[in-house]
């Protein structure tokens, strides 16, 4: 953590999905649900009750389909989910652009789900379980929600705290870098994530063919997306009708 | 009047002294320490020895916390002096490899995440600010838990008491809050939180 000041280096964490990459096949959900203790699915959830911090879409477009994995977009401006919550149990750090759910702060009244226009939101409707013996190989950099609270992705902070701490240990300043876990998982390599304020990956971002989800609404995602298939990117214009898959 | 005013004022201490004394142990438990360590007979002139020989840094950063038998049994491999606590400990303990459950007193919920490499290290705060001068004791502190949350006392803290009663070694939100604000460190929950 730094002090905040005309000198102190920020980070503005984003995330790049090459979609022309991106096959589908669901490692990142898996590795994003191990990594942040996410508990398996009872038999009773539905895509409403089930918790995924990530879900990756299938588009269909007469061709080819096309694979959207959709997360929290770390919105940066006017940040929906943020400005409605009654608890101040969401909140943009400004010093890593990550945009955090608090469950302790969370009173679950699920006005953040209604506000996010990515239905980027879950919540707990029941305590987690898990299989027996799993809960010994729960990741202890993360702590494990309750029910009544709403979750989301955040750009797997658990990571980002580890890499600070490492910092601090080796007495390095500035923003740290560190890799998401489905970014780290994905076997096309589809996902890269860095920092907005390193120009290369900027630049990256801004490329021929590279999109966000409803950007028109102005809550400037962070997540952008690339695919060099034009109907892919007419598709998701009305994001909101994208057929679940 | 008068009369009733004493009486009112009697039975009011009477009560108010039975609850200050019986509450804190209806709340807490005492439980025992595996073993009765003394700080002082390690680290100084009499043990020689500095705080990181025990209390260390991974390569990763991390903080190791309370050392495992192995650092102990480096130096009580045979019982070192005379006394039945030493030969009890290792006859215990070190001969058949069984860890000492130690009772944390700082022990942290589990959603805060407090990285003792940023404070220690970076920041330059002394153990004592937080822990208060434990490595002068001579025995370890009497261990409280609480019997509802299961936290030890020295995280909840005497000091939710309306007097404020307090004392070293206080591990509440309010005591990081504090000094973060004091430095202008306050940024965010996930600063803190997990
Ligand atoms: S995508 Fe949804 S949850 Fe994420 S910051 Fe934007 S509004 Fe909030
Ligand atoms: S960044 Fe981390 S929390 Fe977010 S979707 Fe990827 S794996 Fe899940």
């Amino acid at each position: 953590m730094r002090k905040l000041g005309a000198e102190t280096k920020t980070a503005r964490y984003a995330m790049l999905i090459d979609l022309d990459r991106c096959n589908g096949c669901g490692a990142c959900m898996v590795a994003c649900a191990v990594e942040n203790n996410v508990p398996p699915p009872q038999a009773s959830a539905t895509p409403r009750t089930g918790l995924n911090w990530l879900r990756v879409f299938r588009l269909k477009t007469g061709g080819r389909d096309a694979f959207i994995p959709v997360m929290c977009m770390q919105c940066e401006d006017e940040t929906p989910c943020q400005s409605v919550c009654p608890q101040k149990a969401v909140e943009f750090d400004p010093v890593t652009g990550i945009v955090g759910q608090i469950p302790e702060r969370c009173l679950g009244c699920r006005y953040c789900m209604a506000a996010c226009p990515y239905q980027a939101r879950v919540f707990n409707w029941r305590d987690p379980q898990w299989p027996a013996g799993m809960e010994k190989a729960l990741n202890p950099r993360v702590s494990v929600r309750q029910r009544g609270t709403v979750e989301k992705c955040n750009f797997c902070h658990g990571r980002w705290q580890a890499a600070l701490e490492k910092a601090a240990h080796d007495g390095e300043e500035g923003p740290v870098h560190y890799t998401p876990a489905c970014a780290e998982a994905c076997p096309a390599q589809a996902i890269r994530f860095g920092d907005l304020n390193d120009e290369e990956f900027a630049a990256a971002c801004h490329e021929q063919g590279v999109f966000r989800l409803l950007d028109t609404l102005g809550t400037g995602p962070k997540v952008f997306y690339r695919t060099s298939r034009a109907e892919v990117r007419e598709a998701t214009r009305g994001f909101g009708e994208v057929r679940r898959g | 009047m008068i009369r009733t005013g004493i009486l009112f004022l009697a039975g009011f201490s009477v009560a108010f002294s039975a609850g200050w004394w019986s509450m804190p142990r209806i709340l807490y438990r005492e439980e025992p320490q595996p073993v009765q360590f003394s700080h002082i007979a390690h680290v100084g002139e009499k043990g020689g020895m500095s705080c990181e020989d025990c209390h260390s840094f991974r390569v990763d950063g991390t903080f190791a916390g309370v050392p495992k038998l192995e650092s102990c049994a480096g130096c009580h491999s045979a019982p070192l002096g005379e006394t039945q606590a030493e030969k009890d400990f290792i006859a215990r303990f070190v001969e058949p490899g069984i860890e000492p459950q130690w009772k944390i007193y700082a022990r942290q919920p589990d959603n805060a995440w407090f990285p003792h490499s940023a404070h220690v290290q970076r920041g330059k705060v002394a153990c004592e600010k937080c822990h208060g001068d434990i490595g002068k004791s001579d025995r370890l502190p009497v261990y409280r838990v609480h019997r509802f949350t299961g936290y030890p006392e020295d995280v909840m803290g005497k000091r939710t008491g309306p007097l404020g009663l307090k004392r070293a070694g206080g591990m509440r939100m309010d005591d990081c809050v504090a000094c973060h604000r004091q430095n202008r460190l306050e940024h965010s929950c996930l600063d803190c939180h997990k």
